[in-house]
């Protein structure tokens, strides 16, 4: 698979009140690939995330490149900034239940930015966001639309907030953490969503998460962070099954679960991807 | 047996709002020394069947005895059972965070008129340094507000420790680590664990037995092991199957269809039946009201 590459970060440094938090970050974001980003918390993984979309905490300085095509991200000026962010970069936070305001109806907030960015009308913006929200799929998508945050469950308030970062059509979704606040089975769909929007879109996904079992699963290349740098970057089969880095190892030997799988877990889908990706060396004979 | 838990329901009442059953009809035993990891989706109650344990939520129906004798609703001033404690999920709202957390430990010291120990000893029990006692909780990481918290917790000498999603606050690293930590103090101490958590690979690790709960209701409870290899209700297979696997494979975990009913109204029958990949007819018409697995599909005979 030849995917280009979307957005470019080289050299990111950050530093907060003196502290250098990032410490010279590389990645690379292809189209339709989902790069995962492991690390202890501290690590400055979610400082990463935060850079693309400039929204470092106040005070904070960052040097280096983020290139979106042939834009320098840190370099932007804001109203340039603004255009890029929500509409062809967008974020999605760990924890749907502030992410999203609790006052302003699902449909109000799934509007908002396709108006300002897209500058279409009312009611091809209502149109395009009940479509967004059958993407996502949620149920009775047309109902939906006027309902509040509150009223949806943890899942499907995850699931909104996926549909509002995909409004604008963006090329890049950066998920913080996006189902660390879920629970396993409603991990699981969520995971599958993201997967397949990454396919079906050509979405260029940065998957910030401390869990390498969701890593594992729906990543293409994994990067390990620590301490501001990255120490291991490689396909996910590489990175998960013969670590480089020391601290790779120690993390993945730090799981509870480091055994082979348990012998009576649910028959596999038939469904399941297994390992798609022809880049992934280790495949199944290792 | 420490504590005993019969047919527990627990209903929250609130005004404009059916009454929602949390807990409806759960019996769990913990006995001293022995570690319980109570499993479930959110929303399943298992927060619930905890706080009622530990006397936070009045009880509707059925009955918790602890040591025989049955536990009082807790106080607005006055606690009368300091033999369970409890550790809350989340040490950031757990800790008050304008006083030490030395003194906060000397609480529990204080309830259980314990003059020997300092809050520097307990501090030491939990692997953080002698002179954080002087410290705030601002001052920590949230895997070490945790482990401050389970000391304030042990300071009071419990017979019984009650961990409400003691580890989803933290970081991967850490949980694993707190997760040991607590079982190793709990049993050092010869009390009993139950320790509630949505991380399966956790409560495998820890617990010596593990009980699922579904809708309000444990639907099965066996020996972790057991459990682990041979999970027998539908609903076991399904949490054990979505757990991503750290194999670097690629493989998305399997996904349960549909959210978890509202349990203001319970399907009838059997509660997973409209999950359920292998529904039959009598699941829809009766509930299986037996244990150790709550499925038809496994009947005593």
């Amino acid at each position: 698979m030849t995917s280009r590459s979307v957005l470019d970060i080289s050299g990111l440094k950050v530093s907060i009140g003196g502290r250098e938090v990032l410490r010279g970050v590389d990645l690379s974001l292809a189209e339709g690939r989902v790069h995962g980003l492991a690390g202890e918390s501290g690590s400055g993984k979610t400082m990463t995330g935060l850079a693309v979309l400039g929204l470092l905490p106040h005070g904070a300085r960052a040097t280096g490149r983020i290139a979106l095509g042939d834009r320098d991200l840190l370099t932007l000026p804001p109203r340039e900034l603004n255009r890029v962010r929500g509409g062809e970069v967008a974020m999605v936070f760990q924890d749907p239940a502030t992410s999203l305001h609790p006052m302003l109806t699902v449909g109000r907030q799934l509007t908002e930015h396709m108006r300002h960015h897209l500058g279409v009308d009312k009611a091809e913006a209502r149109a395009r966001a009940v479509e967004l929200l059958g993407k996502v799929r949620i149920p009775g998508a047309d109902e939906a639309f006027g309902r509040f945050p509150h009223q949806f469950s943890g899942g499907m308030r995850q699931r909104v907030a996926i549909a509002i970062a995909l409004a604008c059509s963006p090329k890049v979704l950066i998920a913080d953490e996006p189902t660390t606040a879920l629970d396993v089975t409603v991990q699981a769909g969520v995971l599958r969503l993201l997967r397949g929007l990454c396919d079906e879109l050509g979405l260029a996904v940065l998957l910030v998460t401390h869990d390498l079992g969701v890593m594992s699963a729906i990543a293409d290349e994994v990067s390990v962070m620590r301490e501001g740098l990255v120490v291991e970057t490689g396909p996910r089969g590489q990175v998960l099954r013969e670590p480089a880095h020391p601290y790779t190892r120690s993390l993945l030997d730090a799981l509870p679960d480091s055994s082979p799988e348990p012998p009576g877990s649910a028959p596999e889908p038939p469904d399941a991807r297994t390992d798609s990706s022809p880049d992934s060396p280790t495949g199944e004979t290792a | 047996m420490t504590l005993d838990i019969r047919d527990l329901v627990v209903e929250h009442r609130s005004p404009g709002r059916p009454v929602v059953r949390a807990v409806a009809g759960a019996s769990l035993t913990v006995s001293p020394g022995e570690v319980v990891g109570l499993v479930g989706e959110s929303g399943c109650g298992k927060s619930t069947l905890a706080r009622a344990a530990c006397g936070l939520n009045p009880v509707t129906e059925g009955s918790i005895t602890f040591e025989g004798r049955p536990v009082a609703p807790l106080g607005l001033r006055r606690r009368r059972e300091t033999g369970i404690q409890m550790v809350f999920q989340d040490p950031y709202a757990s800790l008050n965070p304008r006083r030490r957390v030395g003194d906060q430990i000397a609480d529990g010291l204080r309830t259980a008129r314990d003059t020997a120990a300092t809050p520097a000893d307990l501090l030491e029990r939990v692997g953080l340094p002698r002179d954080f006692a002087g410290r705030h909780p601002h001052e920590f990481s949230g895997g070490q507000r945790q482990r401050v918290a389970i000391a304030r917790a042990l300071a009071a000498r419990p017979r019984m420790l009650i961990g409400d999603e003691p580890i989803s606050a933290l970081d991967a690293s850490a949980q694993a680590q707190v997760a040991t930590l607590m079982r190793d103090l709990a049993v050092d101490a010869g009390a009993g664990l139950l320790f509630i958590s949505h991380d399966l690979s956790v409560v495998r690790l820890i617990a010596d037995r593990i009980a699922v709960m579904y809708l309000g209701r444990i639907v099965e409870v066996g020996d972790t092991a057991e459990v682990w290899a041979n999970p027998r209700h539908p609903y076991t297979r399904a949490l054990l199957g979505a757990i991503p696997r750290p194999d670097g494979m690629g493989v998305l975990p399997a996904e349960l269809p549909g959210d978890v009913p509202d349990p203001a109204n319970p399907p009838g029958g059997c509660r997973f039946h409209p999950r359920c990949p292998l529904v039959m007819d009598v699941c829809r018409d009766e509930e299986p009201r037996f244990g150790p697995v709550a499925c038809w599909l496994h009947e005593a005979k």
